[in-house]
């Protein structure tokens, strides 16, 4: 029996060894190409148009750099954006660390993290309309229609163009982006606090602590790592925001941003070289702290 | 036999039980003193309600009452809801095509993107490849690369090949980039399947394409539903890679883009717009709170692409 098998066996180990490079190349590669026709090549590509003019017909250098960090109009897209990262990301991440270690004490727990989350389920341009909704302005003596306007007028105030005032108008939508994300950052602390042993927090409470106490000195630490992946995730976020902007004001009365700004210059203004070096600016800033957050997965999956 | 000490009970569960039993006034006061936790939390789930459930109202209302008075006096008489605004949305504003595109856009996109991914995460961590870590960490690494460094060189491409404004072209795009996270995803699932499993499978000759649809597919189930309701949600709430390729013709534009055209257009119609905002916000909605676990497993898993 055995003497039978043995060759038969070898056999079709050669065999396998003779399709394995053949085959292995057929898995991977519908997938490599794709990465290199719709990533690889375009980046580069990118990055040298950058130093072109706007048609990309002549060379110019750094040009279109110089101008992205001299002109006024391109730094208040720079101011914009720094806005974004530091309210947007920090606002969300201290609600949702908020909201979770709250809700972790009721027993509704499910519902009302439920209701928090819906808004990630909407898409940026839906939350853009609900959120000019909110922002509805009509003149004083009318009624205001916007739940905003009308708060804020039923409290003595003047009711405020949110949106075009500029004064106000980058806080308003960085308030939608917080309705938004705010569930995510809870979602994601809340996994991480439900893998604090029960043990440890109790231990704590035995032996005198308070809540406070509790949260400062063993969730906090202990949740540390967590809430550098949610704040990195925002700040990707921060970084490129685009559709909140564009739908609810176009990137007008300064509230411009780097994505929508690109948008801006490759079909507003057919300016390509600009364009490019603007996506070129967004990559960078990117880079840094995306690789922080890969590292971390990595580790975590190793 | 039963007076086998009860192992299952862990020490959380006998820390928890009161030593004393509680009395009644005791229970009261606990109750009292959590009140303000209970306000806050509820006070905020209402906060974060306000701005869809005013989006909701609206849109069943009379154009001539949404323009004349805010949402919240609907629930003062007469009540006078309509469905007239879904009905001019979805007929005279095109929605309805836009929502059929957004489906067509997103279903078969999500669906080659986890085909492709997997096939390439099981070569990942099952085949034989020279340089194969290297490769992954390529690929992995692309995840950096934002869809702005992309844009002008691909639409150069379509404009070539005639597929700007084509389904097509979408559907190749949102693949490519949904890869990096996929394979990324996939590939770190693969590799913690029981290795005993496939290499029993190999020696009683099975070929890779056997192991790959046979074990290594349906084993996968779970992590594919959540890359798949993950990207599929992605892809539905796309507005960039829609806008850029498929431009704005009602023929191909999706809902998104359908919307954010409305704005620029109705930008005070709010009949049309509530309306219309709902009819994007139904499947997402419906997916959401259908398949949550899967839906949070995507987003916990998701926290890395950003």
């Amino acid at each position: 029996m055995d003497e039978e098998k043995a060759p038969h066996l070898l056999k079709r180990l050669t065999r396998r060894l003779k399709t394995v490079r053949l085959s292995a190349w057929m898995f991977v590669a519908p997938a490599l190409v794709l990465l290199a026709v719709f990533l690889v090549y375009p980046s580069l590509s990118t990055l040298y148009l950058s130093f072109f003019d706007r048609t990309s017909a002549q060379f110019v250098g750094l040009d279109n750099y110089v101008h992205l960090f001299t002109s006024s109009e391109t730094l208040i897209v720079f101011r914009n954006n720094l806005l974004w990262l530091t309210l947007f990301t920090g606002v969300s991440v201290i609600m949702g660390l908020v909201l979770a270690v709250l809700t972790n004490l009721v027993r509704y727990e499910a519902v009302a993290k439920a209701l928090i989350f819906v808004p990630m389920a909407v898409s940026f341009t839906a939350a853009a309309v609900i959120w000019r909704f909110m922002y509805i302005y009509r003149p004083p003596g009318f009624t205001q229609t916007g739940v905003v306007n009308a708060i804020f007028t039923s409290l003595g105030g003047d009711p405020i163009p949110w949106i075009q005032d500029t004064g106000v108008n980058n806080f308003a939508l960085i308030v939608a982006g917080i309705w938004m994300w705010t569930g995510f950052a809870m979602i994601v602390l809340s996994a991480g606090l439900k893998g604090i042993p029960a043990e440890v927090l109790e231990a704590a409470r035995v032996d005198g602590a308070n809540e406070w106490q509790v949260f400062r000195r063993i969730i906090f630490p202990m949740l540390r790592p967590v809430v550098v992946v949610v704040a990195v995730t925002l700040t990707i976020n921060a970084l490129k925001v685009f559709d909140l902007v564009y739908v609810m004001t176009f990137g007008n009365y300064n509230t411009d941003v780097i994505a929508n700004r690109m948008f801006k210059e490759m079909f507003t203004f057919g300016n390509f070289g600009r364009a490019s070096a603007i996506a070129v600016v967004l990559l960078i800033t990117i880079v840094p702290i995306m690789l922080l957050n890969i590292r971390r997965f990595r580790r975590e999956a190793t | 036999m039963s007076a086998v000490p009860d192992s299952s009970r862990s020490l959380a569960a006998v820390l928890e039980e009161p030593v004393v039993p509680e009395k009644l006034s005791e229970r009261i006061a606990r109750r009292v003193a959590r009140g303000p936790l209970h306000a806050v939390i509820i006070v905020v789930c209402l906060i974060w309600m306000v701005p869809w459930f005013g989006l909701l109202v609206s849109s069943f209302r009379p154009k001539a009452d949404i323009a004349s008075t805010g949402w919240w006096t609907a629930f003062n008489p007469p009540f006078q809801f309509t469905l007239q605004n879904y009905a001019d949305v979805l007929a005279a504003q095109g929605l309805a095509r836009g929502f059929l595109n957004s489906l067509i856009i997103a279903v078969p996109a999500t669906l080659i993107t986890m085909f492709v991914a997997a096939l390439a995460a099981y070569a990942f961590s099952w085949m034989r490849i020279p340089g194969r870590n290297l490769l992954f960490l390529v690929v992995v690494g692309l995840l950096v690369v934002p869809i702005q460094m992309t844009l002008i060189p691909v639409l150069r491409i379509f404009a070539g090949l005639n597929l700007t404004g084509t389904f097509l072209g979408v559907w190749l795009a949102h693949t490519a980039y949904g890869l990096p996270f996929a394979i990324f995803l996939l590939r770190n699932f693969f590799v913690a399947l029981p290795k005993d499993l496939l290499e029993s499978a190999f020696l009683e000759g099975a070929s890779h394409f056997k192991a790959f649809f046979r074990i290594v597919l349906p084993l996968s189930v779970p992590s594919l539903a959540a890359l798949g309701i993950f990207q599929f949600l992605w892809l539905w709430n796309d507005l960039l890679v829609a806008l850029v390729y498929l431009g704005g013709s009602r023929q191909v534009a999706p809902l998104t883009v359908s919307i954010s055209n409305l704005v620029s257009s109705f930008g005070s119609e709010w009949h049309l717009l509530t309306a219309a905002a709902f009819v994007s916000m139904i499947l997402p909605l419906i997916v959401f709170f259908a398949l949550q676990r899967y839906f949070v497993q995507g987003i916990l898993a998701g926290a890395v692409k950003g």
